[in-house]
């Protein structure tokens, strides 16, 4: 039955992904899409992190400032390869996580949503203020991944929309496979029980303090990746990507869908991405609008809509 | 030979002494009770051989080794187990998963390969199932193994819970009043698998308020008042015992 819903899942998003460019009245829509992939790809490690393993981090968005500049400084400063540089970013946001995570973690309690909060905050205080190598609050661009001239040359010609729409598509798919196979194996099943009972999780021998600091460098991956990404298609970036709000936007994403579920966070992240394209013409109240969403949500559906809406199919069912 | 020895263990919580130098021993095979009226230390004297509380005097000795204080995770690792008086279960997870989170010593292996779906992993994970789908069947809950562990019946948690523990293939089971708030015919159930869990060999200590079951399966009693024991010995001498008689039943009460 679990295998099922984990096909289940990646099919829908596949067929989602592939299908949805046929509605898209104009080219602008691939970019949304691609947006939406990129934020999705970050909030599914929030859910692996918090649904499951019952942390919280409010400084995620550091790990994606340093994934994201990864791709501008390390190609400028190194002369390394965009692509080697997301790899980089990566390295060095799981490096940063364990060594944040690993006094923090063996404490009971909220610490790290503490901690993590500090993090994000230097992280976004060094990018904005080390001009001399990031250029400071007015941002820098970011080197041309290359992959879509090597597909032209190969036959397959996209435009930078599309490409950045099915490329981000593709690692998100990825991305979600990966962490559908971590949920039903023997290290996911450690983190969503020690999320249930600490004390029987280590009772049956599980190294509590060791698998919340795994869950916590898997999802500073997943963070990474997704501002390596964002750099990547905008070929430019901000040290906006490493503030607060943009951690704030990740932790609502995951809650709005349902934090303890992967299909629930790609759903957040979609909503959350769209409703300020639909709400342009009243900016003003994106806010507003915001705010009412997630109270209604806390009231309402406090699993988050998708684990709501599938348990309300599943008790009619029985 | 004792496979586990307490040794004069005592803890106090603000001045207050809760449990003072106790000590005891279980072998393998035997099942050992700890009884005593309301608030005698029996779950802090639990808490204490079972690594939550750090104990102020005394030491817990497990198959030779000095396990006192160690973490929970690591007296796993050396063959302990407990279950809890206030249940302790993963509420959101499956029966099933449930079970196969007591093979979590077994079937860990490499996070990576865990995340790429490896075979290795897949292996496994289908060997722990296998173990945990055995074990359900062995307490009965076979058929509740896909239902969410939250909605089961009180009686039946109790069994998920050992189920768990034994999944551990433990040296040393602690149980934290395994019937209570069982029906009778639910403590009988829990009665028959706790008699053929110490017939396969393993250390049994038991902290339970049912004096019928206590009397009915213990080899020997250990009875503890006002943190301190009071006596010891198999039923039958215990429940003679004038000092017993009158932690139960009050001083003016008895002989002595």
């Amino acid at each position: 039955m679990r295998l099922t819903t984990k096909s289940a899942t990646l099919l829908a998003l596949v067929i989602l992904i592939a299908l949805s460019p046929v509605f898209f009245p104009s080219g602008f829509y691939y970019r949304v899409g691609a947006l939406i992939f990129v934020n999705a790809l970050a909030v599914t490690g929030i859910v692996i992190l918090t649904g499951w393993a019952g942390q919280i981090s409010l400084g995620h968005a550091g790990f994606a400032g340093i994934g994201a500049y990864a791709c501008a400084l390390a190609p400028i400063h190194w002369g390394i390869h965009p692509a080697l540089a997301v790899l980089l970013g990566a390295v060095v946001s799981a490096v940063l996580a364990w060594l944040v995570g690993r006094p923090i973690l063996r404490l009971k309690g909220y610490y790290l949503a503490v901690a993590s909060l500090g993090m994000g905050i230097l992280i976004s205080m060094v990018l904005n203020n080390e001009r001399a190598l990031t250029r400071g609050p007015d941002g820098i661009d970011v080197p041309e991944l290359g992959l879509r001239g090597v597909l032209k040359t190969a036959g397959l010609d996209l435009s930078n929309g599309q490409f950045w729409y099915f490329f981000c598509g593709i690692v998100l798919i990825l991305g979600t496979w990966l962490a559908l196979n971590l949920r039903d194996s023997a290290t996911g099943r450690a983190l969503r029980a020690l999320h249930g009972s600490e004390v029987a999780a280590k009772t049956v021998g599980m190294d509590v303090t060791k698998l919340k600091l795994q869950a916590f460098v898997i999802s500073a991956v997943y963070a990474s990746i997704s501002g390596s990404l964002l750099a990547l298609q905008n070929k430019f970036i901000t040290p906006d990507v490493a503030g607060f709000m943009h951690s704030v936007e990740m932790v609502t994403m995951a809650v709005l869908g349902g934090v303890s579920s992967v299909a629930g966070a790609i759903f957040g992240a979609a909503v959350l991405t769209l409703l300020p394209q639909v709400l342009t013409v009243f900016a003003e109240y994106e806010q507003l609008v915001l705010g009412a969403i997630m109270v209604l949500v806390m009231i309402f559906l406090r699993e988050g809509v998708v684990p709501s809406i599938l348990r309300k199919f599943r008790g009619r069912d029985e | 030979m004792s496979l586990l020895s307490i040794e004069g263990l005592g803890i106090s919580f603000g001045g207050l002494k809760a449990v003072s130098d106790v000590s005891f021993g279980v072998k393998p095979g035997e099942i050992v009770s700890v009884i005593g009226p309301n608030g005698a230390g029996k779950t802090t004297l639990f808490n204490m051989i079972s690594g939550v509380y750090r104990p102020e005097f005394g030491k817990v000795i497990l198959n030779g080794e000095d396990v006192t204080a160690l973490s929970p995770h690591l007296l796993a690792r050396r063959g302990m187990c407990r279950t809890f008086q206030n249940l302790q279960v993963f509420q959101s997870m499956t029966v099933l998963e449930n079970t196969i989170a007591g093979y979590h010593l077994q079937e860990s292996g490499s996070v990576l390969a865990d995340i790429l779906n490896l075979p290795a992993s897949r292996r496994r994970a289908k060997e722990a199932e296998a173990g945990a789908r055995a074990l359900l069947k062995r307490v009965g809950l076979e058929r509740a193994a896909e239902r969410e562990a939250g909605s089961l019946s009180y009686g039946s948690l109790k069994r998920l819970e050992i189920a768990r523990a034994m999944a551990l293939k433990p040296k040393v089971l602690l149980l934290d009043e395994p019937a209570a708030g069982c029906n009778a015919v639910e403590t009988e159930e829990i009665d028959h698998l706790i008699a053929e869990i110490a017939a396969s060999g393993v250390a049994i200590l038991l902290v339970e308020h049912d004096m019928k079951m206590v009397m009915r399966i213990s080899n020997h009693i250990v009875v503890l008042d006002h943190g301190e024991k009071i006596a010891e010995g198999d039923p039958a001498a215990v429940s003679r015992n004038p000092a017993v008689i009158a932690a139960y039943l009050g001083a003016e009460n008895a002989a002595g």
